[in-house]
């Protein structure tokens, strides 16, 4: 698919999905399942993006002191956890990156 | 309060949240012209799309030549949590004209969503209430077109060589992290990830889909069962 299309399709979606129980107010209810299950988007798809990307960086698992990116990753989460800050998270681990990948 | 005031009101509002809105826009600007989108591709994105975390998840999959049915299911769930302020901010609304309705429902991020819906719920709502959210929505979206062009300017000249891809899975940690305060929580971040890795092999990104589901339904049944 083309990016342009794939870009429209994404963005008619998003729409659609903001303009729901403002257009359909009244007539439309969301069930405390569905709210329920949407909390749980947010951590389960990040995470699931972020695990292969740190834990198989070559495409193959590797958990081992050479997996720098494992390590780097582990410390910008410590800083995530004790910051919550976005950008000090990305400086943190691309510092640790730069550093490790040295040796 | 006139139309005009309540619209600087929203201004007004919205401006914090800016100082953390754009160095993630730059950084989106960056990523998505590193991952092979052209200039315009990964600009218009901003407006089209026009939602933070699916537009990283967006360059990363386009980059690495996902199919285009799995990436548009990704942006969907990924922004299915925008019914719930939809739905939030819906009887607030209901007296606007369809137009407005349109207008705002494409403006209602989480930071355009959050100071508008503090406002609504503390002040209640006049004729023109409406305005503030306009504010609101209006000046995200400026700054979140702005700070893209700019990461897309600086991205141009970061050299290839700086292992600026990690910065991806990096954004999606400090976005994931402040999460898990829940043990239902952590266990949907850990159970998808441990899922991802497995399914890794799957074709066509279908892991992540299925890792995702894996999450949402032990998140929700670990908290079904805490409630008893």
């Amino acid at each position: 698919m083309n990016i342009w299309l794939i870009m429209l399709c994404g963005g008619l979606a998003t729409f659609a999905i903001r303009l729901s129980f403002i257009y359909l107010f009244g007539r439309l209810r969301i069930g405390e399942g569905l709210r329920r299950a949407l909390n749980y988007v947010p951590p389960s798809v990040l995470s699931a993006i972020v695990f292969p990307e740190l834990f198989m960086p070559g495409g193959a698992f590797d958990v081992s002191l050479g997996n720098v990116r494992l390590l780097a990753g582990t410390a910008a989460a410590l800083v995530a956890w004790f910051s919550k800050n976005t950008l000090a998270t990305i400086v943190a681990g691309m510092a640790v990156l730069t550093l490790l990948s040295l040796f | 309060m006139t139309r005009r005031d309540y619209f600087w009101a929203g201004v007004r509002a919205e401006l914090p949240l800016l100082v953390g809105v754009m160095p993630f826009g730059m950084i989106y600007g960056a990523l998505a012209l590193n991952v092979g989108l052209s200039k315009l591709a990964s600009q218009l994105m901003s407006s089209i799309v026009f939602a933070g975390s699916s537009q990283f998840i967006t360059a990363k999959l386009v980059g690495e030549g996902a199919p285009g049915l799995v990436i548009v299911v990704t942006i969907a769930v990924v922004n299915l949590r925008h019914a719930l302020y939809s739905a939030s901010i819906a009887p607030f609304l209901s007296p606007c004209a369809t137009p407005w309705k349109l207008l705002l429902s494409y403006l209602l991020t989480d930071e355009a969503y959050a100071p508008a819906i503090v406002h609504y719920e503390s002040r209640g709502i006049g004729p023109y209430s409406h305005w503030f959210l306009l504010g609101t929505g209006l000046t995200l979206w400026s700054g979140w077109q702005a700070s893209t062009a700019l990461g897309i300017f600086l991205g141009a000249a970061i050299p290839t060589a700086w292992s600026l891809d990690f910065a991806l899975p990096l954004t999606f940690i400090a976005m994931v992290v402040p999460l898990l305060k829940t043990r239902a929580s952590a266990a949907s971040a850990f159970i998808a990830g441990l899922v991802s890795l497995g399914a890794y092999q799957l074709p066509y990104k279908l892991g992540l889909i299925l890792a995702a589901a894996a999450g949402i339904a032990v998140g929700v049944y670990l908290e079904g069962r805490r409630k008893g």
